[in-house]
């Protein structure tokens, strides 16, 4: 498989480290009153679907880059892939 | 007469060669098929079950018989297609499968025995009694089947690994191959050609047709100069594709040497990765026999490859052949043979209406119904018209039509579509994306039109790519027709073959049938019908069309066969490309690494890091003394150890302490500038996974450690922390574990030591303390990182200096420290030394561990959040009861021994009742027994119990005192000394 | 019918015109007590075992394709029970309890062999973990023996003694391993299950569940509404898909993993080897081919195919092992979907919705598990409770913390 590198164009998949699906990103809030089964939830449960799927990849023998790569779980299709950490400062939570 | 006139063979050369032991002549330019055939050599095999005589059915990679053990020693090579084998000058070559001989085969017995030997009969026996499957029926049906054998020797040969990059990747070099690499390669598009012959042309070698009046071999020849002349075209002979794979990657082997008697200096083959934007599959068609009884003997071939034989290589089977057909291509064998003076008996044509190409006997409407000759063919039975009779010849050519490779357009799982007018079936729509078929593969079956087709795809290609190509004129040639009837077999009652390799007769299929296994992939399973070496390529869609009648479904209704990779098989050595014995892992050396080999140094894998495991001394026989030495040399004086290939990460910015602070369990905001702290990491789930040191440099630089075996995963998880949870946060971060070389200087005696080389650095207990770091000049102007943290429970040190002067500090410590008493350790000491001090490692920390059972539950702060937190709070985590002890044996000479599992004294052993298990054990100098670590359910509140340490597995079992996972030094005075 | 050699012979006398289907192909009927979605290997052994031992009857088995069309039909064959924790040492003994006895109980030869499995161990913290695996094994009956490196030489001289990366130093072995024909258990628990009044439905996909007041009612199918008290899904690798058909999310992710085969051989590997200095499992057929396999390829995949670097590395890592497989081609590879669960072990519990039962998450194991996962699942079905030795495999030890991670590997299911 080939990874479009939003900065350095494309890669072999094999440059890079998997790690799954992009909701990782989207850590719970550990303070709030349900935070262990949000955890629970956010740690264990996946959608798992077949078709678009958002996902984790990291360039770990490349630019050391996070991406969220939109792939087609079944035909294998790359859609797009973005910075992860774009995607997660668009997600506009402030954590500090 | 099995030579023939003309052909593409030099014979002004012979080649030596010997099949069986006998000694045989051939040219260059042979096959080891060919060259057989001429030599008048039909039978050449046996068959998988039956252990019928077989002799070459093809003359390609499709051939399910012709197989043989090709060289010997340690190069032998089984299973070994004749007809792909380029002949050269000593080749050995062997039958296999029979014994003793291949003339007279003992297990020929299984052919008599074939009433009992129907698909899957073994599903239906063997049971009883059931102790004898494996001990008798299991190795006897396993030393029968099989093939070829392996030498049970390392290959010799090297391999190599290569990637490539194209516009448009041709497969497959014959008319359509190479109209289209014309195409490209006159576009001044990046393309590759790749073919697995050793000379292009495809077909178009094994016809007598001309292409603008001229041999065939003139275009070509023609074509190939100006190839040469074009940089931008890369053309691979020897080379198959072998597999599709996502993106436009494609896997291709060259034979870069196996035409050779021995690779030299070379390769023997690379594998290649070949990424292209397009490509056209230009590889042809293979064709199919008809099932009739006997169809099987030495002899009886494929029309299609009788004719390459006489056309390209000027061989033949036997002075008089017949050619049996269901379609007009089998008459071009009639002809050509006939032109070259072969005596064409008859053409067999099951369609009751056809034209002879040439003058030869007709007998349409005909049928072959048995035939006779069993180590070579004598003669057939041909029944037509309600006449049966006998014709004698020594070969026959049969033709049941073409079956397009479609192969590659299957191994994305697309389906091929039939077609009822080739009955055959073609790519599908839904094949690899962005491969075009062309030529025969495409359903073409003239020469003119398999070359319009191979240009008319390369030119669709590049103008999706925006490459300007224009079509190239094309030689002038034959326009014939195909014409087929849907005939797969003859009726009859005898066994008639449908996949020869692995005996597959029209009665399995019938049995599969009836026993409800119509499925394909039953009817496949069940008869193993397409699973031999051929996988089926001249098998598969007649069986299929067989099931089809029987059930009295249409073909599509009743599947269709998809491929899987390879094309052809592959030697795993080449896949493997090389990578093997020493070379299957990049060997990491630590800075010190020459200096520890020339101290006599005994190395260990530790991961990818070879790391010094003990130094032997003179005198020293048994590695334990040299271990117990420099254990007690830590203990006594001072020892120094390379602990490099600990992952070291810089942590800078102004939020680098709040970004610490959440990945590890403890705090570390609030560490001091110049202290050190030690940190668990928990992973999200709650559990522990590594543990390390985080030392503060400035107020807005750590460096953190790492486990050696976690390095690379805890720099994952930074990274992922930094920039998918909190991108907001000023951090910057980077792994320096090969920039450093890290230096334990543990001892007694270390701050001796190092005061000698730290220049004016005042290292005393007031000025720097127990948990202190430093960044500081040594040996008169070095730059340095200074820590004082302990890992053996001693007064000790670690020091970091680029890692280009590890080796050179590693000497001036030793040279200075002589005087007192300074010994290199080895990770073996290092072990020892830790189990003593009862600091976890590895073994504890095998990732199923909380950081409660390590001891270490306090250090999980409730003020903040970090990684893992919130998890480890879940009720399994929380309530492990499960802590890390010491172990000590009642005995103590008695051993203690990881992996032994703990049970209460007089408790029955079991899985119910098992209460842990020890995780480290080791002899300790310092204790003077062997000690253990281990978790133990409660084990914090058992102090002195004496518990049992089972291991069942080697039949010991100890008794063990529980004490606290501390050896020595519990106060920790030593290391604040 | 009952098979046996003699019958082989008199047919073969008669000229094989007694043979009957291995089973009927019913046409399905509106109602069933039980339906089973999935005809692999633990679809069709659930319905055997609830029919068979259970005394069940009125049970159905939906497939999607053809029998046995899943992963009991793609695996490497290996059936072991060398697990490591409580949660599993004890049901894969019991699973290899009744492989011992489960040929002559389905009156089929399905080729359970048991030459053995050895798995390497290259450093002395693999030998101190594997010694507390064997510990284990033994405490659950199962059995085991730790190889020296001398040992394992007299064993299977043609390992890479000499000049390897990562020197073997000896194995872990259980005797009572093996291998087994992957279709032929499927074709074996079939014919069983249809013998007892089972109807095994091909070419059938379930759509959808109709479920009323948390109760499921029963399922759409491609052939029409089918009325069900209670529904067992087994369709490990299309879990995921079937199951959010049920409105669930489950603790397991997709992937592919490749499974490969060489060229048939004369008798060259006795048992099963696997590596320990990389991810290779290898045995041989009793047709010969070398039949091996080694990491999922790591990303999640609904395709039934994998890619290139999974089969270099692969390769690289059976030569790295054993040398002398090298001039063996490759003749096939295949790709199979799993289940790989968060923990790497599998789940066979009820759901949130009353009557709809679900068994999957096998990750690469769920062949050696055919047996004991049928019937577990079976129990858990006929009687509302879970089988003895499957009582770890709840959905809520993921919440609740008992996770059963045999690797140490956390909640990343292409770790495991």
């Amino acid at each position: 498989m080939l990874i479009p590198h939003p900065l350095l164009g494309l890669r072999d998949a094999q440059e890079f480290t998997y790690l799954g699906d992009a909701r990782l990103i989207d850590r719970p809030d550990p303070t709030a009153p349900d935070a262990e089964a949000a955890f629970c939830d956010y740690v264990f449960l996946r959608d798992n679907q077949a078709g678009a799927h958002r996902e984790l990849w990291f360039h770990e023998q490349g630019d050391r880059s996070w991406l969220v790569v939109t792939r087609d779980t079944v035909t294998h299709e790359v859609l797009c892939a973005e910075l992860a950490r774009d995607v997660a400062l668009s997600r506009a939570r402030c954590s500090k | 007469m099995t030579r023939l006139a003309g052909g593409l063979i030099n014979r002004s050369q012979s080649l030596n060669f010997t099949f069986d032991g006998r000694r045989y002549q051939g040219h260059p330019g042979d096959t080891l098929a060919s060259a057989l055939l001429a030599n008048g050599v039909r039978l050449v095999g046996r068959s998988f079950k039956y252990h019928r005589p077989r002799g070459v059915l093809s003359a390609g990679s499709e051939e399910p018989n012709a197989l043989v053990e090709l060289r010997t020693g340690a190069r032998q090579e089984p299973n070994t297609r004749a007809t792909v084998v380029e002949l050269f000058e000593g080749l050995e070559a062997r039958s296999q499968n029979r014994w003793p001989s291949l003339g007279f085969d003992a297990l020929a017995i299984n052919d008599l025995l074939s009433p009992f030997f129907t698909a899957g009969f073994y599903y239906k026996t063997f049971m009883w009694p059931k102790g004898l499957w494996e001990k008798l029926y299991e190795p006897a049906i396993r030393k029968a089947a099989g093939l070829g054998r392996l030498s049970m020797e390392a290959d010799p040969d090297t391999y190599d690994k290569g990637f490539l990059h194209c516009d448009l990747l041709v497969i497959g070099g014959g008319a359509a191959g190479l109209a289209a690499a014309l195409t490209a390669a006159r576009s001044g598009a990046r393309a590759i050609l790749a073919d697995e012959d050793f000379r292009l042309g495809g077909r178009l070698l094994c016809e007598l047709e001309t292409l603008d009046g001229a041999p065939a071999t003139d275009w070509i020849a023609a074509l190939e100069t100006e190839f040469d002349s074009l940089p931008n075209l890369r053309v691979m002979r020897r080379t198959t594709v072998f597999g599709i794979y996502d993106h436009g990657i494609y896997g291709a082997v060259e034979r870069v040497s196996d035409h050779l008697a021995q690779p030299g200096a070379r390769v023997r083959q690379t594998l290649w990765r070949i990424t292209a934007k397009r490509a056209v599959l230009a590889a042809g068609a293979t064709e199919r026999p008809i099932a009739f009884a006997d169809n099987d003997r030495p002899g009886i071939m494929l029309a299609g490859a009788m004719r390459a034989y006489a056309n390209r290589w000027a061989a033949c089977p036997s002075e008089t052949v017949a050619v049996f057909t269901n379609n007009d291509d089998g008459h071009r064998t009639a002809r050509d043979l006939a032109s070259k003076g072969v005596h064409i008996a008859a053409v067999i044509d099951a369609r009751p209406k056809a034209t002879a190409l040439a003058d030869y006997r007709v007998i349409t409407g005909g049928m072959v119904t048995a035939s006779r000759g069993r180590l070579g063919l004598k003669s057939i039975e041909v029944h037509a018209n309600g006449r049966s009779e006998w014709i004698e010849c020594g070969a026959l050519g049969v033709s049941g039509g073409w079956n397009p490779n479609v192969h590659l357009a299957s191994h994305n799982c697309g389906r091929p579509i039939w077609n009822d007018v080739l009955q055959a079936f073609l790519p599908g729509e839904d094949g690899p994306s962005g491969v075009l078929p062309a030529g025969a593969a495409a359903g073409h079956f003239s020469t003119a039109k398999t070359l319009r087709s191979g240009a008319a795809a390369a030119l669709r290609a590049l103008n999706v790519l925006g490459i300007a190509a224009a079509l190239p004129s094309l030689p002038r040639s034959e326009e014939s027709r195909y014409g087929v009837a849907p005939i797969f077999h003859v009726p009859g009652r005898k066994r008639a073959w449908v996949d020869f390799q692995n005996d597959v007769t029209m009665k399995d299929i019938k049995l599969a049938h009836a026993e409800n296994m119509r499925a394909v992939e039953h009817l496949k399973r069940y008869t193993t019908l397409g699973m031999a070496t051929d996988q089926g390529k001249t098998a598969n869609v007649t069986g299929l069309a067989v099931m089809a009648e029987l059930t009295g479904k249409t073909i599509p209704e009743t599947g269709t066969t998809i491929f899987r990779p390879p094309y052809t098989p592959v030697a795993l050595s080449v896949l493997g490309g090389g990578d093997a014995g020493p070379h299957f892992r990049p060997r990491r050396l630590t800075p010190t690494h020459h200096w520890a080999k020339a101290q006599g140094a005994v190395f260990v894998e530790a991961g990818q890091w070879m790391r010094a495991q003990y130094y032997p001394r003179p005198g020293e026989t048994h590695w334990r003394q040299s271990v117990d030495r420099e254990a007690r040399a830590v203990r006594s004086a001072v020892g120094l150890c390379d602990v490099t290939t600990l992952g070291k990460v810089d942590v800078q910015g102004a939020d680098a302490g709040e970004f610490l602070n959440r990945l590890y369990s403890n705090v570390m905001a609030t560490l001091k500038v110049g202290r050190v702290r030690y940190g668990l990491m928990l992973r999200e789930d709650g559990f522990a996974y590594d543990d390390g040191t985080c030392a503060r440099l400035a107020k807005d630089h750590y460096v953190v450690t790492t486990t050696t075996a976690n390095a690379g995963l805890v720099y994952r998880n930074m990274e992922f922390a930094r920039q998918c949870l909190w991108p907001d946060l000023d951090v910057q971060i980077f792994s320096t574990t090969e920039a450093w070389a890290q230096i334990a200087v543990a001892g007694p005696k270390s701050r001796a030591l190092l005061a000698r080389i730290v220049g004016g650095f005042d290292l005393s207990n007031e000025a720097f303390p127990f948990m202190a770091c430093a960044e500081l000049t040594v040996c008169g102007g070095l730059r340095a990182r200074l820590f004082r943290i302990s890992f053996s429970g001693e007064l000790a040190y670690e020091v970091a200096v680029p890692a280009r002067y590890g080796h050179a500090l590693m000497e001036r410590l030793v040279e200075v420290g002589a005087d007192l008493g300074v010994t290199p350790y080895g990770v073996e000491a290092l072990s020892v030394l830790r189990i003593d001090k009862g600091h976890a490692a590895g073994p504890e920390l095998n990732g199923q561990t909380t950081a409660a059972m390590v001891g270490l539950g306090s250090m999980v702060s409730q003020k903040k959040d970090s990684v893992g937190a919130v998890m480890s709070r879940r009720e399994g985590l929380a309530g492990d009861r499960r802590r890390l002890v010491g172990l000590r044996p009642v005995d103590p000479a008695g051993k203690v021994v990881s992996g032994s599992h703990l049970f209460a004294e007089d408790a029955p052993q079991s899985f119910d009742t098992d209460q842990g298990w020890v995780t480290s054990a080791c002899y300790s100098p310092h204790v003077g027994s062997m000690i253990g670590l281990g978790f133990l359910e409660n084990g914090d509140e058992r102090l002195g119990e004496v518990i049992v340490a089972a291991n069942p597995l080697e039949g010991e079992s100890a008794r063990l005192r529980v004490v606290p996972a501390c050896f020595v030094d519990p106060e920790g005075e030593r290391l604040r000394d | 019918m009952r098979f046996s050699g003699f019958r082989v012979f008199a047919e073969a006398i008669k000229g094989h015109t007694g043979w009957r289907s291995l089973w009927r192909n019913p046409d399905p009927k509106p109602a069933y007590d039980y339906v089973i979605v999935g005809g692999g290997g633990h679809g069709l052994s659930t319905a055997y075992y609830l029919a068979r031992t259970f005394r069940q009857s009125r049970i159905a088995v939906l497939e999607k394709g053809w029998l046995g069309s899943g992963n009991v039909g793609r695996n490497t064959t290996i059936i072991r029970s060398n697990y490591l924790l409580a949660g599993n040492e004890p049901f894969y003994e019991f699973s290899m309890k009744l492989w011992e006895g489960l040929e002559q109980e389905l009156n089929f030869n399905a080729m359970v062999s048991q030459r053995g499995i050895i798995n390497l161990f290259h450093t002395d913290a693999q030998r101190d973990a594997f010694r507390r695996r064997g510990n284990a094994m033994m405490l659950a009956g199962a059995d085991g023996r730790l190889l020296s490196r001398e040992e394992l030489r007299a064993m299977v001289p043609f390992l890479n003694y000499n000049n390897a990366r990562f020197p073997v130093k000896g194995g872990l072995m259980q005797p009572r391993a093996g291998t087994a024909r992957h279709d032929g258990v499927a074709w074996g628990y079939a014919r069983g299950a249809d013998s007892h009044g089972v109807d095994l439905i091909q070419n059938c996909e379930v759509k959808g569940f109709r479920v009323d007041r948390e109760k499921v009612r029963g399922v759409e199918t491609s052939r029409g509404y089918i009325a069900a008290e209670k529904v067992g899904v087994a369709v490990a690798g299309s879990s995921g898909r079937v199951m959010a058909m049920a409105g669930m999310r489950l603790p397991i992710e997709t992937h592919v993993l490749q499974a490969f085969v060489t060229e048939g051989l004369k008798p060259t590997i006795p048992g099963v080897i696997t590596f320990g200095a990389g991810h290779f499992y290898i045995s041989q057929s009793d047709k010969g081919g070398l039949v091996f396999g080694g990491d999922i390829d790591g990303y999640n995949s609904y395709a039934q195919r994998g890619n290139l670097p999974v089969v270099e590395g692969v390769a690289e890592n059976g030569i790295a092992m054993m040398p002398m497989i090298g001039r063996a081609r490759l003749l096939r590879m295949w790709g199979g979907l799993v289940d790989m669960s968060m923990d790497g072990s599998p789940i066979i519990d009820r759901t949130h919705i009353d009557g709809l039962y679900f068994n999957g998450g096998w990750c690469y194991g769920g062949f050696k598990a055919t047996p004991a996962s049928g019937y577990a699942f079976a129990h858990l079905l006929a009687t509302g409770s879970p089988h003895e030795t499957a009582r770890a495999y709840r959905f809520d030890r993921f919440a609740r913390g008992y996770v059963i991670d045999e690797r140490g590997a956390g909640a990343q299911p292409n770790l495991h």
